[in-house]
Formats: C-alpha cells, structure tokens, sequence
C-alpha cells in the first residue's frame, strides 16, 4: 500500500481542511485532484510528517507519519506548489546540494544530480544561475529535486501549475515516465480533473476536505462502445458505405464515431476506407473522458461520505 | 559507470537512457548537518554564488588583512621590539568592518532561505530545524572567525617573521583567538536572529547593522557620561552594552591586559561578570531562533 488513510482529520480552528478523509492507494501514478482550498496541500504536509493531524492516521510506503517522519522524509520526494528555488545559484549546484541534504554521499550526488537534471531536460543551462529560467525550466529543476535522491515515492504539489499548454504536456510525459518507465510511485495534485487522466493509474477526488471518490481510472475512463476514425478526405463518403453495411456512425468534427459491433467492425471500417482508396488517419476506440463521468453524474458532484468508498 | 551520461543529445530532446535506481546508502544526521554547514560556510563567502556575491565578502576580508600587513611590515623594518597593536585588540579596532561583514552575511545566509521560500525542501528532508539552525550558527560563527582570525595569522607570522619574542607572541595569538571565537559566536546568535526574522535581505542588511551601531554608539555615550562623573567602575559596565565591548572585557580580564580607563569593568568581578553576559546574550539569541524556526511554514 502506497498510501493509506483512515478516518483523518485536520482542524484549524474553526476551518476544517481534512474531514474524515479515508482512502488507501496501491503504488501507481495516483492523481489527487480538487479545488484550489480543498485540503490537498494540507494532506501532503501530513504524508510528510511536517503537520500533525487532529485525528485518524495516516501511513506513507508503510510507514506512520506521526512517529516515523524521518524515515518517511528520507524516502520520499517533494515539490511543492510554489516556487521554492534561489535564484543565485545554477540548477547543478542547487540540485547537488539538496541530494546531499538527503544523506547521498557527494560522489553519488554528483552523479545522480547530472543524471537526474538529463532525465528532466535540462542540459547545458544547468550550469547558468537559476534566476534566468523560464518557468517551465523551473518546473523540472523542482521535480529534479524531489527525483535526485531516487525515492521510494513522489509527492507532487500542482507540477503543471503555471505552465503553458506546450509545456504542461511535456510535463505531463516526463511525470508518466518516471512513473511507468523508473517506476517510482506518486501522488500528483491538480486543480484540473482533465490533465490527470492523460497520465494517472487512480483518482483521488476530494473537495471541502472529503473524499468524493476514490478509483481506478480504468474504471472511470473504461473503453466505450464507440470507435473514432478519422481520413484524410471525403468522410461523408465513407459514412455512407459504413451505414449501407449496417453500422450507426456519426459525424464529430473531423472524426466519424462508430458503434463498435464486435471486431467484425474494424475490418469492415478498414476494408471501406480500402475500397474508397482514402488515408486512414486514425482508428482508436473511444475512451470516456472523466470529466464528462464527473459531470453527468450528479452523485458525485457533493454525495455525503464517500460514493464508494475505500476504492480497490 | 557514468558511461551512459556520455551519451550525446540534441537540445531539448529526452532521450531514454534508462534510469538507475539508487542502492547506495543514505548518511545520517552528522552528514546532513555538515553538508549544510560546508554550503553556507562557502555560501558566506559567495562561493558556488554569482560573481556579484564574491565581491564584498573578499573585499572586507581584503580590508581586514591589510592593515595587519603593513603592521607586520613596519614592524619589521622599524625592527620594533613588540608590535605597535595588541593581538586582543585588532578585531576591536576593525569593530566596524566587522560589523558590516555579519551585516551582509548573516541575511545572505538565512534570509535568502526564507525569501525564495527554500525551507519546505529542507523541512521535507531528514534535517530538523533544530539542526538547520545549528548549522546556519555553526556556519557563520566561522566565517567570521576566518575573517578575524586571518588577519591575526598575518600579524603572528609576520611578528615571527620580524624575529620578536615566540613565547609573548604565541601567547597573544592564542589567547586573541579565544577572544575571537567567543565575539564570533556573539555576533552570529545576534545576527542570524535579526536576520531571521524578515526574508527581505535589504531590510535584514539594515536591521543587523543598525543593532550594532546602535549598541556601540548607547555604550559609548553612557561611559561618556560616567566618566564625567568619575564614575570610572560604571563606566566599564556600559562598556559590556557594545558586543565588542563586552568581548574585549572578557579578554581583558582573561588575558590580565591592561585597557585604557573606564573601558572595561575592573577587577575579577567585571570579568566574571562580562563573561556570564556573554553567555547568556549567546544562549538567549541561540534559543529565540530555535523559536523562531519553530515558526516558519513547511510550505
């Protein structure tokens, strides 16, 4: 269990950040997803160990956040939201410096600080003081931070936050990376539902300190009945075969969505795109978007407790 | 077994070149402390910084070592028989180079921290902030025993040198270095609190220097206005208002130096007494940062 919770509370005074939250995660790319205030960075000082809770408990790769914090925070990798790099050093001396903070001896944090920076795309600028970086590179010398000791988990606090659409994507492909291809697990927070299914294993929803749901996203996103094609030209021509062969299709901007039968439907797609002597530019069976799950379903928008609670 | 990093690339491209998990070990608290004390050690001097950070630190440490130079030269040449400054007496002298120097290092050292908000890395590492402020203490307290205590190196070389008595010498030197190290833990406690308590460094520059000009200027018109008097007992007592004063009447009276009248306060009782406020001035700022790391927000 990567991540599990029970029955956790965090009260600042009157305000309620956390409120009964219970959930436990396997190890995966876990997405965290809530509105701006709905408890997730307090939930992530709590995982570290930095903030106590008011009650319930709480344990991170196995370990208890109240009484192993140390052992939690040697193990663990951080980026927070906001900005947290000096901006007279180089990405190189900083990242260094932090790997050792994590207890790597100097010749191995050397080496895993080259290393790390490359895996996240920074080259010859890793050298030049980090007060000249755009944000996107600021981004990465953040998450290089939190990668450089090779923890057993990642904590990350809004990554794609402040990021053009170009870079939010890249983002997004090197957090899917280090997840699928270095397999280290983590929790990634986001005020937007729609960037986390691209690259999430499971959603965690919270909202007002609760859990509103708790899920696999093949559960949520699970393939529809639908297939998408799209050729390079004459469509409607290509409707209207599919449809004389017994298919419902429907035309959605570029792309014609066509009710899948059975795997007699890809062939038939195929040889009518054949005959018609078109490109076939894509084929894909169509996944259902989350935000779409989230939306058309209003028991999940503010249900009492948890919808299905304790998730896998 | 850095082969792989090798690898040539095309900017901006990220190249899959697999990614090695890391099974060496993990060093504990000792390692952690020292780490963090070597890079503000250096960082005190603007090393692994811009440029533009090397230039007052070198600078004042220039400004230091100079004039005990041309000392250690004159004397030579003059071949004195003692050296015209006593050892004790030359970072006293220099109080306000000193003072400029913490003024400018103690904020590059921890406010700089707080400003760019780097302390949410630190708190989600294995370092307790008890430890980091131990660090920071240890940290400054030996920049500025290498800015003191170079040029006490240059005198004593430089008075060996001149062929003067070893023992008088090394006896200076020795106990100049203990009256260093106490003034050098004084001023960092001072400092790294005053600094500590706002992340803008040009506040934390005045801040720090205004103190210590302050202090000095309220000690040296009270022992003004006792002297007047004749009060010459009182007079020393104002004298421990001023850290550089107050660490010279602990030399004095460790050191049996003689000191001009009404500057230090008499006898062994003023120099029990400017001890024990030393301590406690250095145990008290020391513990108020400790409050107030107690304070700073893991995020």
């Amino acid at each position: 269990m990567m991540i599990s919770i029970g029955d956790l509370t965090k009260r600042y005074g009157p305000v309620t950040a956390l409120d009964h939250l219970s959930f436990e995660i396997q190890p995966g790319i876990v997405g965290l997803v809530g509105a701006n205030g709905a408890g997730k960075s307090t939930l992530i000082k709590i995982l570290l160990g930095l903030l106590p809770a008011t009650s319930g408990r709480a344990h991170v790769l196995g370990l208890d956040v109240t009484t192993e914090g140390p052992q939690i925070r040697q193990r663990v990798g951080y980026m927070p939201e906001h900005d947290c790099l000096p901006a007279d050093v180089s990405a190189t001396d900083f990242v260094l410096h932090l790997a050792r903070m994590s207890g790597l001896p100097m010749s191995a944090a050397r080496e895993r600080t080259a290393d790390t920076l490359r895996h996240v795309g920074l080259y010859e600028e890793r050298y030049r003081a980090i007060g000249g970086y755009s944000t996107g590179m600021k981004q990465r010398v953040k998450l290089a931070q939190a990668l450089v000791h090779d923890p057993g988990m990642l904590l990350l606090d809004e990554p794609t936050n402040g990021l053009d659409p170009a870079g939010r994507d890249q983002m997004l492909e090197l957090l899917r990376r280090i997840g699928t291809d270095f397999g280290i697990p983590m929790l990634v927070t986001s005020h937007l539902l729609g960037e986390l299914e691209q690259i999430c294993d499971h959603v965690v929803v919270v909202d007002g300190g609760r859990l509103l749901r708790s899920s696999a996203t093949a559960d949520v996103t699970s393939a529809s009945r639908i297939i998408a094609v799209e050729v390079d030209e004459r469509a409607d021509e290509l409707a209207a075969v599919l449809r004389s062969g017994g298919l419902t299709v429907h035309p959605a901007g570029r792309q014609l969505e066509i009710e899948l039968l059975g795997d007699a439907t890809y062939d038939a797609v195929r040889d009518a795109v054949a005959n018609l002597g078109l490109g076939l530019l894509r084929m894909e069976r169509r996944r259902h978007r989350m935000a779409e799950i989230f939306r058309v379903d209003p028991s999940l928008a503010y249900g009492e407790g948890s919808p299905d609670g304790v998730a896998r | 077994m850095a082969s792989p990093a090798e690898t040539p690339h095309e900017l901006g491209v990220i190249h899959d070149i697999g990614f090695r998990h890391y099974t060496g070990p993990r060093l504990g608290r000792d390692y952690l402390l020292r780490s963090l004390y070597g890079e503000s050690l250096k960082g005190a001097y603007g090393l692994g910084r811009s440029a533009k950070s090397k230039v007052l630190p070198f600078l004042l440490l220039a400004v230091m070592v100079l004039p005990a130079l041309i000392i250690a030269v004159v004397a030579g040449a003059t071949n004195a028989d003692k050296l015209p400054v006593a050892y004790s007496r030359y970072a006293i002298n220099l109080s306000v180079v000193i003072s400029v120097y913490l003024a400018s290092q103690s904020p590059a050292s921890v406010s700089r921290d707080l400003r760019f908000r780097v302390m949410p890395l630190y708190f989600s590492r294995p370092l307790s902030r008890n430890d980091y402020v131990l660090a920071k203490f240890a940290a400054m307290a030996s920049a500025l025993f290498i800015v003191m205590g170079t040029p006490l190196l240059v005198l004593y070389v430089g008075a060996l040198l001149d062929k003067l008595s070893f023992w008088t010498q090394t006896r200076g030197f020795v106990g100049a270095l203990i009256g260093i190290s106490l003034l050098s833990a004084l001023l960092s406690a001072i400092g790294l609190l005053i600094a500590s308590i706002t992340p803008k460094r040009g506040f934390g520059v005045a801040a720090v220097i205004t103190v210590l000009i302050l202090l000095s200027l309220v000690s040296a018109s009270l022992q003004q206005v006792a002297l007047n008097r004749n009060n010459d007992s009182l007079s020393g007592y104002f004298g421990l208002i001023s850290p550089f004063g107050l660490v010279d009447s602990v030399q004095a009276w460790v050191l049996s130096e003689h000191r001009p009248r009404g500057t230090v306060p008499p006898g062994a009782t003023g120099g029990v007494v400017a001890l024990f406020v030393t301590l406690a001035v250095i145990a008290t700022c020391y513990s108020l940062l400790i409050l107030r790391y107690r304070k700073v927000s893991a995020s």
